[in-house]
């Protein structure tokens, strides 16, 4: 069953999470012409949000792949369990069976690790399948994962091809800490995730922190995006916005322009650098309180 | 079930397919990458019931032709101009803004003649500038390679001698990499055991380890990526230094090209054009840039804002070939060029107007460059670039 756009757009919100105008189409998409998206932008803008979102939608598993350098195939996709293989090995030694009886037995599926690209395509109902910061594995692995992702199923040389039960969707995400290949980006759809603005920002943290004045919420997500226009070195994403408010919840703010004081010493919850702590001096606090305001 | 994409092309008409595929090369000629896969699942998507509503056609076609964050950021004015004024038909300059019809001629120029357009005509400069600044190299129509190494770049204007250089350019290009290639495997020491592969290997003797595995380091290649000024003030030089660009890509299985006067361009991608004729063509016609001044602290914070993360590792070396002349704020251009060294190996800056006779960094924003620069060395002809070689084999 292929959802409409606006049912995505409506079960999206349903699950709470708070979705920018776009993002419903890119999903909607992804079903309709059943291709992969690969989703960048910034640090902390909310990629991973999306998969978690897309696969309450449609009440999927979601199987998450964390990408590194030097991950490759045995992380992700198989392996055996040597350790078992090796005991079974042993307990028959002296049973006399032949070689090819215990060779068929231990590289059966009993003795096979599935890592998360191969439970994704085993799954009989179709999962979403997380490829998380794919920019950190290597080249390798790159041209691997494109081959999977076009032919969905993989060979095993000592038990054959494995094909998909069902086709999991797959989202992609990059902090572009390396160029992409162009076959991949082709292969894939393509969604950038820009910070929220103040309007949905402020609907984040009140989804998050029911108990928050809405004022308040409003006037963090404001002052958070004033942070972000100046020259930092880390730009504080979405989930150092929610440490703040809950924080300035905390300390009992109602007004960000009542307690300066207050609002300046909880910054260090947007700031992750000492560079951009001595940037954001009680001056520029006051000027960017006064901007909010 | 939707049926699969591409199935039922029919309710859609011949005119709108057309406009649709007229749109995909008004995408291309804006540097989006886009195959036919794209343009039948364009045509999917237009049969669709996204296609109703502007509101979600755009973003499902935008989704589905766009490939990277600078494709997002052009995508909105294209479409905007295409469907609804379809007055930007042909827009291909830096950074994807319109440009005048006298560049769009200049397109087609280039691509009918042979001879390398981009190169400047000396002959006048070099008599406004009289000999002070002429330096080593008068010696136009000289024949032997020998002297058009040392010809200062700007006196090379004979086709023949012209396309040595290119060649010079090219060897020169793979011969850095040749060194950097073999220094890499001389460093190949320190093997490990693989333990998990050994086993592995060893099951089928009852796993006793015979068979084993080793694990060696794998040495990534040296990165380099050249940020080339192609201002007025550099003109001279440029369409040279294009064709060096163009050398370094081919030649680095890792490398990026960026040329800026007032903005920054990532040019690494027209510079795979395998012909290198239409490559630096292209190429030549970016680079001839606008009036106003270079920004080079502006461009350089483009670099580090959008590129750097990216491109930069440790094993990176930046080559910024400026004359430094820099209409921007020298604070901006130091404060930049200090992040920048901060995430790389080296910084080097080739400057051609070192090789002139009594020449010393004077201009504002070299001097404020200068401290983050690992090695300040002419590049005012080949001799000079020749002589960076061992140094750039030592990082």
């Amino acid at each position: 069953m292929t959802l409409t756009r606006e049912a995505i757009s409506d079960r999206l919100s349903a699950t709470g999470y708070i979705a920018d105008r776009d993002i419903a189409t890119a999903l909607w998409l992804m079903e309709f012409l059943k291709r992969p998206l690969l989703l960048e932008g910034e640090a902390g803008v909310g990629k991973t949000e999306v998969a978690k979102a897309l696969a309450a939608v449609h009440e999927a598993e979601l199987i998450r792949l964390q990408c590194y350098e030097g991950l490759d195939q045995h992380a992700a996709l198989y392996e055996w369990n040597y350790q078992r293989q090796l005991l079974a090995i042993k307990t028959r030694e002296g049973t006399g069976e032949n070689a090819d009886a215990i060779e068929e037995h231990i590289f059966s599926e009993r003795y096979l690790l599935e890592r998360p690209l191969l439970a994704a395509i085993r799954r009989q109902q179709p999962p979403v399948l997380l490829i998380d910061e794919v920019d950190r594995a290597d080249e390798e692995f790159e041209a691997f994962l494109l081959e999977l992702l076009s032919d969905f199923q993989v060979s095993i040389p000592e038990l054959g091809t494995i094909r998909a039960v069902s086709i999991p969707r797959v989202l992609l995400t990059s902090n572009g800490t390396r160029e992409l290949s162009d076959a991949l980006r082709r292969r894939c759809l393509y969604h950038y995730v820009d910070f929220p603005d103040v309007d949905r920002e402020a609907r984040i943290i009140l989804a998050r922190l029911p108990g928050i004045d809405t004022g308040l919420a409003v006037q963090i997500a404001r002052m958070v995006a004033a942070v972000r226009k100046e020259d930092l070195r880390k730009v504080p994403g979405v989930a150092e916005t929610l440490d703040w408010a809950a924080t300035l919840a905390g300390l009992q703010v109602h007004d960000l322009r009542e307690e300066p004081e207050a609002v300046h010493e909880t910054m260090i919850c947007l700031i992750k650098t000492h560079e951009d702590r001595a940037r954001l001096t009680r001056e520029v606090t006051e000027r960017l309180l006064g901007k909010v305001a | 079930m939707v049926a699969a994409p591409g199935d039922n092309p029919d309710p859609i008409g011949a005119a709108a397919a057309r406009q649709l595929a007229d749109f995909a090369r008004t995408l291309r000629d804006n540097g989006f990458r886009i195959g036919l896969g794209e343009t039948r699942d364009a045509l999917a998507i237009l049969a669709s019931p996204a296609a109703t509503r502007t509101s979600s056609l755009k973003p499902a076609l935008r989704s589905l032709l766009c490939a990277t964050h600078s494709d997002w950021e052009k995508f909105d004015e294209i479409f905007e101009a295409f469907w609804r004024g379809r007055g930007m038909r042909r827009a291909q300059t830096l950074g994807g803004t319109a440009e005048s019809a006298a560049s769009r001629r200049r397109i087609a120029d280039a691509g009918t003649s042979r001879a390398p357009s981009g190169l400047p005509d000396h002959v006048r400069r070099l008599e406004d500038n009289g000999d002070a600044a002429g330096g080593r190299g008068r010696r136009e129509g000289a024949s032997s390679a020998e002297n058009i190494v040392a010809a200062d770049l700007r006196h090379i204007t004979d086709p023949d001698d012209i396309a040595r250089a290119n060649a010079l350019a090219a060897r020169l290009a793979r011969s850095m990499r040749a060194r950097l290639v073999r220094r890499e495997q001389v460093r190949r020491r320190g093997r490990r055991l693989d333990l998990r592969r050994t086993i592995h290997r060893n099951v089928s003797h009852g796993g006793t380890p015979i068979d084993l595995a080793w694990r060696r380091r794998k040495i990534k290649p040296l990165r380099l990526v050249v940020l080339l000024d192609a201002s007025g003030s550099m003109n001279l030089y440029t369409a040279f230094f294009v064709r060096f660009l163009h050398g370094v890509v081919d030649a680095f299985r890792e490398a990026e090209a960026f040329v800026f006067h007032t903005r920054l361009a990532h040019v690494s991608a027209s510079l795979r054009d395998r012909d290198v004729t239409r490559a630096v063509d292209r190429l030549g016609l970016m680079a001839q840039g606008i009036g106003g001044g270079t920004r080079i602290g502006d461009s350089l914070a483009t670099f580090n804002r959008w590129h750097a993360r990216r491109l930069i590792n440790s094993r990176t070396a930046v080559m910024i070939v400026s004359d430094g002349y820099d209409t921007g704020e020298p604070e901006r251009l130091g404060a930049e060029m200090r992040r920048l060294r901060q995430r790389c190996r080296r910084i080097i800056w080739l400057n051609p107007l070192i090789g002139w006779r009594d020449y010393s960094p004077q201009a504002r924003g070299m001097r404020a460059a200068l401290p983050y620069v690992d090695l300040f060395a002419p590049a005012h002809n080949l001799e000079s670039l020749a002589a960076l070689e061992p140094y750039l084999a030592r990082i």
